[in-house]
């Protein structure tokens, strides 16, 4: 007596629809199967149409995220015995555009990520004879947490602002953004402040916290993104009150 | 450089959110619960008038007014914005919210100052 | 001619959600959310219960009478009540909110969650012992 259990998929195909709809499958019910092996089932046995992304399987590259009961997860770490009895809706990442089915645009996220400068910015780089960049375990225990991010965009489709605010450059942006200022090997953290601090930066941001808790990872790009309005707040006072400091 | 009096403004929101979030909850439990259900006795006219004749309770009264009122003037204008879609109306709403957050700490500095 | 023409980010064929005003209703967390941002309309309440008061002290015994007379009335009561709940629910949120916004980190390792909660928490309740015992009296 074979359990099942039923997926309702997001279909979307733009050449013969103007709007998605959801379409069934039943698909056999594994205790150890996660969505993204349901997935897998519907396009190898049922329905060779379905479209979705999906890569390393196992929570480290960031594709296969999608809304599961509404709630932004990577399929791949979404267990069926979850959700069983089921029906599991599974839905394209929200807040991003449908492309097809369950895959949705990701360029206003990279455009926005490129935008932050995520790599280590210096004058100089050290002379080759000097050897590598050295680092204590505490000076990586400052930015270690933030870089974690898969760049997944689970937060993005789990933040209002995002969905919103159409220039937000979105939590992982920034919480990367700040992995780089707190990296002792970085001094880009005032060009990257001059960024973020403009539109569509971190004072859009009103710590609705969805981000944190959606995060696979445990980047907690919530705490980043305030820390930084600290941050961003006390540069403030030092620019008005001592406009001739150095910066 | 400068970038508009958003950090200042996110300053004031934390210390007023941070004040009421420490001292709200006595004041009102106090002012609004306890005194007129006579759990506990209000203070007389004279107590209060003797309280207050020491100009740091007047500070202190002034910050726990002012402050919480910019707090509640940043966040309502954000509220406003994102719960109901009305960033359209940024001009208006942030005239009303600072301004009366404004007018409320005027009155309220107005007032302490010429307690007797 | 060079390259042929990118796709750009408003291709007629994706599909685009609208996102509806009342988006902080499909969802209980986020409805949450928009309750824990309306407390500031308790928090402008008591600012300006406190500045009546103030005024109600400053012209005289009749009108500070006037004023505790207007607090027990039903409809003060009930909103004191309501506006106290909500009061109280922003000082959870922002106590149980602190942690994220600071990293405080002492002899290299992070001050946990918990123990900066239990900080604040402890905080509150000294300062709110010294308030009542400052404004019981007399």
């Amino acid at each position: 007596m074979a359990e099942t259990v039923t997926l309702e998929v997001t279909r979307y195909r733009p050449e013969r629809e103007s709007e998605p709809a959801f379409q069934t499958y039943e698909v056999p019910y594994r205790k150890d199967w996660v969505v993204l092996d349901a997935l897998n089932f519907i396009k190898d046995r049922q329905d060779g149409s379905l479209s979705y992304r999906w890569s390393c399987r196992m929570g480290v590259c960031g594709s296969c995220g999608m809304m599961v009961n509404g709630e932004p997860k990577l399929t791949c770490a979404a267990f069926l015995s979850d959700y069983f009895p089921g029906p599991v809706r599974v839905e394209p990442l929200q807040f991003f555009p449908i492309i097809r089915d369950l895959v949705v645009d990701i360029s206003d996220f990279l455009g926005k990520l490129k935008r932050v400068k995520p790599w280590i910015v210096r004058q100089e780089e050290q002379p080759l004879e000097q050897g590598e960049y050295k680092q204590t375990p505490a000076q990586l225990d400052l930015y270690k947490q933030h870089s974690m991010c898969i760049n997944c965009m689970l937060c993005y489709a789990a933040c209002p602002i995002y969905a919103l605010e159409p220039g937000f450059v979105g939590p992982a942006a920034i919480a990367l953004a700040q992995r780089y200022n707190l990296d002792s090997r970085d001094f880009g953290a005032q060009e990257r402040l001059d960024i973020l601090s403009g539109k569509g930066g971190i004072w859009e941001c009103t710590f609705v916290g969805e981000c944190t808790r959606v995060c696979p990872k445990h980047v907690d790009p919530a705490g980043a993104i305030q820390q930084y309005k600290i941050k961003g707040a006390l540069d403030w006072f030092k620019s008005v009150l001592l406009p001739w400091g150095s910066r | 450089m400068q970038r508009g009096p958003t950090p200042l403004l996110w300053t004031i929101f934390s210390a007023g959110g941070t004040l009421a979030a420490f001292l709200y909850p006595v004041h009102l439990f106090l002012t609004g619960l306890a005194f007129p259900l006579d759990w506990l006795q209000p203070p007389s006219h004279d107590f209060a008038l003797r309280l207050l004749s020491h100009p740091l309770v007047r500070l202190y009264f002034f910050a726990l007014i002012s402050l919480p009122l910019f707090h509640w003037a940043h966040r309502f204008r954000y509220t406003l914005y994102d719960g109901l879609s009305l960033k359209h109306l940024t001009v208006p709403i942030v005239v009303f919210t600072y301004g009366s957050a404004l007018a409320g700490s005027l009155a309220a500095a107005y007032l302490l100052w010429r307690l007797p | 001619m060079s390259a042929a023409a990118p796709y750009t980010r408003h291709h007629p064929r994706w599909f685009r959600r609208r996102v509806s005003v009342w988006w902080w209703l499909e969802s209980w967390r986020f409805t949450r959310f928009v309750l824990r941002e309306l407390t500031s309309l308790a928090v402008a309440f008591f600012a300006l219960l406190a500045l009546w008061k103030v005024y109600a002290i400053g012209a005289g015994p009749a009108d500070y009478a006037r004023f505790l007379a207007w607090m027990q009335s039903p409809i003060f009561l009930l909103l004191n009540a309501v506006a106290f709940l909500f009061v109280v629910y922003h000082s959870v949120t922002w106590f149980n909110l602190a942690p994220r916004a600071m990293a405080v980190r002492i002899g290299g390792k992070r001050v946990p969650d918990w123990a900066i909660r239990a900080g604040n928490y402890a905080a509150w309740a000294a300062v709110t012992a010294f308030a009542l015992w400052v404004l019981q009296r007399g």
